[in-house]
């Protein structure tokens, strides 16, 4: 098991670096220099010459990546183009609020799907079992993008019954507006796990309870409870641990697209502002370091599932 | 004379499905003495499992269910019963042994526990009897270091020692029935003799009944005393054992007997086996259900279904369900060693079976993919 | 009681004999009828036809031309909303610049179907071979496959594209028909991975069956083996995979040119049209509202088309 993980955490080294290498040559292959983004204000030659040296755009590429990285691993991903700031620090003002976004959202999927696949299960084509499908397929085909306008227009605009702009902010006088704020970016963010945790919860039940071991406890003379939690439910929930890897990939991407629209001030929306305006310290910073949280969130449910999951904690 | 243990009556049990209503078992009744074993012998789809599920109510509700009958075990009608008495004598009166172990036994949970289970729901103990009892019980099947290995999870054990903890299971409340079905298909040959072995000991020792339910007339000749053969979801012949080796008294039970390699036969004798398929139990047909496979049929098999009675030239309680060898049937003085019966019938069985579309192919079947 | 009766004659009774067995069938035109089965998955095919239908039609049957520009008459409310701000002349109302919302809709549908199909086809081709080579050649070059997607196969497909998009966006092939061919490209360059990969998974399963071994004792190449043995049983999970493949595909066009990464104005796109009309949503909602509901309807559509092809190609599988 040791072994195990051990093998999983250098498997992150590579995988990093090959990250970092495509977003690298992508980034230096971008036609134009980084620096005439402002076409009021053209430089001169000397300037880009000038600047090209302090950044050290001169070496070649090898070099440049080899330095880059050896910045990395100290945090130091340069400095903004656009901001003028170090893009550690725009993408730390911006990260606990993404980060409480997505632990909200990915908790609210898990308290919706669980409960929902697992009845979903045992009462098949009961109105439960509709209700599970109809979420798996809208959270796992409509955008939550698409959703999240639907929701704010509905909820937003016309009954004013949830505000909006502003992320955690009070609105004067009116008390829970704060909270109230969350309420639909954190639900539409939870649509999309929620739609494929569901999925697999239900047919992950569905396949424990047509076990034989099920029988076999049934068999023992156990009550229908201790059979399906006991026995069922214990099996069913190992796939779904295994899930959550992938959907924490889907909640990170979901986040450029929620904060967006709710003009939320975090590390996502400053993404898109950095994508648009082609600010690429930023771009490659950030793409760098939710790289490293996707594949250390995988790390983590890989080695969750082997202590699960006793065919491989105890291995043969 | 004592009651029987085991007093099976008229048992109907059906699968709704789709295509229709499968007629799984079909109107069987039979008996288990206290102690004794009992064989119940017959190929794939038979309806013996179906049997035994049976006898404990195990059936899926839908889309199965048993539609008539009676059950008797220890005087009380099985059938009759709610779900809380089902429940009381499942694991602690009658208990089942499954054939796959590998999957029967629950994967995340310790062998331990497993077997405690059953202990401190029926009989009532705590934890530190339970292990202790669950411990003794390893020994008692022979699983070595019982101690240590109690902890272990089904995938660290072999089949052979994965089926000695389903016995172990089977035994822990001192059942006065236990069922094994396939108890030994699903190992190896060496291992199947030690494990029917072990049930032989156990039965003797514990004076549990059995039944031993298998397609393998070899596992029953030692095991048991008495042998009931079905067919189509019918008891087709009952007798002790060693009557039904040495005085068969049914033409199926003579093709199974027929198709058994035997080290005395001269090496140039064929192995003559049974052609044809089993049965369609969704619509049974009229006559006798072997009648299509029968090389001895004649047009009374295909028009009407004998009853189970007794033959003629046999012990007293020996029972087939066979027109051709009942009172004044034709079969009566047959020598089935030595008369194959009709072989143009067999001719015209073997093409018939040839006409038929044939089966898919393993190629043709897209195999199950990988999770997408 | 049993009389004595002449032996049975010579009569064919297959009736007789296991009935069931004649219910086998053709499995393609077996699953065929059991997607006829499912109303959904008819209901999405019908869907999708007619969307491309209409992006096939699309010059005639819009009655504007989307590039268009009337600024003057921008924001117009479609003929349900606030009749103050309605142009009859535009049912579906017009955008911030005053093109015709319905036209746009309209030809928006020949991206999607584009996006949809075009890079599924070509993410099939490239996959399939791939796969089939590191599956049956196994050895070495599996392994060099299999570590190389290791590595990347868990990281967000959406991610690198929106990284690919964005860095190549000024290049000569980003600017084709306002980055349609990047797209088509990225997508592509992006998810052959998971195609291969179901491939050659099937393709070491299938390998070691008899009728393989019994392909090649007959002599046959492992070019034939490939394209006629291994290849027609492998095609069920990989034709699920694709019909999952080609809603997702629109369904990245979409977010990315939300994003504003995606297909350039004024080429339009739904996703386009999401974008612009977010910026005036407290205004009017439909220049945002209508290209949802589109978006939504065809993804729903490839759902239930996807589901259906599952259900019907292998009803054992229950996700």
């Amino acid at each position: 098991m040791g072994q195990y993980v051990i093998r999983r955490v250098l498997l992150l080294i590579p995988t990093l670096l090959l990250v970092a290498l495509i977003t690298f040559v992508l980034a230096l292959s971008a036609p134009g220099s980084p620096f005439d983004k402002n076409p009021d204000k053209p430089l001169s030659e000397e300037d880009q010459a000038r600047l090209n040296e302090i950044y050290g755009l001169n070496k070649p590429i090898y070099e440049q990546f080899a330095i880059y990285i050896a910045n990395a691993a100290k945090l130091d991903f340069g400095v903004s183009i656009v901001r003028h700031r170090p893009v550690v620090e725009i993408i730390g003002d911006g990260l606990p609020k993404s980060a409480q976004l997505g632990v909200q959202a990915m908790l609210v999927g898990l308290l919706i799907a669980l409960p929902l696949g697992i009845v979903s299960a045992l009462k098949q084509n009961s109105i439960i079992d509709y209700i599970s499908v109809g979420v798996a397929t809208i959270g796992t085909t409509i955008p939550s993008f698409v959703i999240g306008i639907l929701l704010i227009y509905i909820f937003g605009v016309s009954l004013h019954w949830l505000p909006f702009v502003g992320w955690g902010e009070s609105c004067g006088p009116i008390p829970s507006c704060e909270i109230r704020k969350m309420i639909l970016p954190t639900f539409i963010l939870a649509l999309a796990p929620a739609g494929y945790l569901t999925r697999i919860t239900r047919a992950s039940m569905l396949e424990a309870i047509r076990q034989d071991f099920v029988r076999t406890a049934r068999s023992k003379g156990l009550g229908e409870g201790a059979v399906i939690v006991g026995h069922a439910l214990r099996n069913a929930l190992i796939p779904v641990v295994t899930i959550i890897g992938p959907a924490t990939a889907g909640l990170i991407v979901g986040t450029f697209f929620i904060e967006y629209i709710f003009s939320i001030p975090g590390s996502g929306r400053e993404y898109i502002r950095a994508i648009n305006s082609r600010d690429y310290p930023v771009i490659m910073g950030t793409t760098l370091l939710y790289a490293f949280f996707i594949a250390g969130a995988n790390l983590l449910v890989d080695v969750a599932y082997g202590l699960v999951d006793p065919r491989i904690k105890v291995g043969k | 004379m004592a009651q029987n243990l085991l007093e099976v009556q008229d048992l109907y049990t059906q699968f709704f499905t789709r295509d229709g209503v499968v007629r799984a078992v079909d109107g069987v009744s039979f008996h288990v003495e206290a102690g004794e074993t009992l064989g119940i012998v017959g190929e794939s789809g038979c309806g013996k499992s179906v049997t035994a599920l049976s006898l404990m109510r195990l059936i899926p509700q839908p889309p199965g269910k048993i539609v008539k009958g009676s059950i008797m075990f220890d005087g009380a009608d099985v059938l009759k019963m709610d779900d809380d008495e089902v429940r009381g004598i499942r694991g602690n009166n009658i208990a089942m042994i499954f054939q796959d172990p590998m999957t029967s036994l629950n994967p995340v949970l310790t062998i331990s526990r497993q077997i405690s289970e059953a202990l401190e729901l029926h009989l009532k103990m705590d934890k530190s009897e339970a292990r202790k009892r669950t411990i003794e019980l390893l020994d008692l099947v022979g699983i070595p270091s019982a101690k240590k290995r109690a902890d272990d999870y089904p995938h660290q054990f072999s089949g052979g020692m994965r089926q000695r903890v389903m016995i172990a299971m089977a035994l822990s409340c001192n059942p006065k029935l236990i069922l094994a079905d396939e108890p030994t298909t699903a190992l190896d040959v060496t291992i199947q003799a030690q494990i029917l072995d072990l049930l032989k000991n156990l039965a003797r020792e514990f004076r549990t009944a059995f039944i031993l339910i298998t397609h393998d007339l070899g596992v029953v000749a030692g095991m048991t005393q008495r042998i009931h053969v079905m067919y189509g979801g019918k008891i087709v012949e009952k007798a002790d054992t060693a009557e039904l080796f040495a005085n068969p008294k049914m033409p199926y039970t003579w093709g199974l007997l027929r198709s058994i390699p035997r080290l005395d036969e001269k090496r140039k004798a064929k192995l003559v086996p049974i052609e044809g398929l089993p049965p369609d139990l969704i619509a049974p047909p009229p006559g006798c259900r072997f009648e299509p496979r029968c090389q001895y049929r004649r047009d009374i098999c295909h028009e009407k279904e004998p009853p189970l009675e007794h033959i003629p030239n046999s012990k007293p309680d020996h029972e087939a369900r066979c027109w051709g060898t009942q009172e004044g049937g034709w079969l009566v003085d047959t020598d089935w060693r030595k008369e194959i019966g009709d072989m143009a019938v067999l001719e015209v069985i073997k093409q018939e079976v040839a006409q038929l579309p044939p089966e898919p192919k393993p190629g043709d079947v897209p195999p199950p993919p990988a999770a997408i | 009681m049993a009389t004595v009766t002449t032996p049975v004659g010579t009569q064919q009774r297959s009736a007789d004999l296991n009935v069931l067995r004649a219910k086998q069938r053709s499995l393609w035109v077996d699953a065929w009828n059991r997607l006829r089965r499912n109303k959904a998955a008819m209901v999405g095919l019908v869907i999708v036809a007619l969307a491309c239908l209409i992006a096939a039609t699309a010059q005639w049957i819009a009655p504007y031309d989307p590039f268009d520009q009337t600024p003057s008459n921008n924001l117009r409310e479609p003929i349900w909303g606030n009749q103050q701000y309605v142009d009859p002349a535009h049912p579906f109302g017009t955008d911030t610049l005053g093109r015709d919302i319905l036209s746009r809709l309209i030809y928006s549908s020949r991206i999607s179907i584009l996006i949809g199909f075009v890079p599924a086809g070509v993410v099939f081709l490239i996959g399939v071979t791939i796969g089939m080579i590191a599956g049956y050649a196994g050895g070495r070059t599996d392994n060099i496959l299999m570590r190389f997607t290791d590595a990347i196969y868990a990281f967000p497909d959406l991610l690198f594209l929106i990284i690919i998009m964005t860095s190549l966006r000024e290049t000569g092939i980003g600017q084709l028909v306002g980055g349609l061919l990047l797209m088509f490209l990225a997508i592509a360059v992006v998810n052959w991975i998971g195609v291969a990969r179901l491939t050659r998974g099937q393709v070491l399963s299938l390998k070691e069956r008899e009728f393989v071994e019994a392909a090649r004792a007959t002599g046959a190449t492992p070019a034939r083996i490939m394209t006629k043995h291994l290849f027609p049983n492998a095609l069920a999970p990989l034709i699920v995979q694709t019909a999952f493949a080609v809603p997702t595909y629109i369904l990245y066009e979409a977010g990315l040119s939300f994003l504003g990464v995606g297909i350039r104005p004024p080429i339009p796109t739904w996703g386009s049209m999401l974008n612009e009309g977010f910026l005036v949503f407290s205004t009017t909602p439909w220049p945002v509202l209508l290209p949802s509901f589109c978006i939504s309807i065809i993804m729903l559509a490839f759902t239930f088309i996807g589901d259906g092809l599952r259900d019907a190609l292998d009803p054992r599988m229950k996700l």
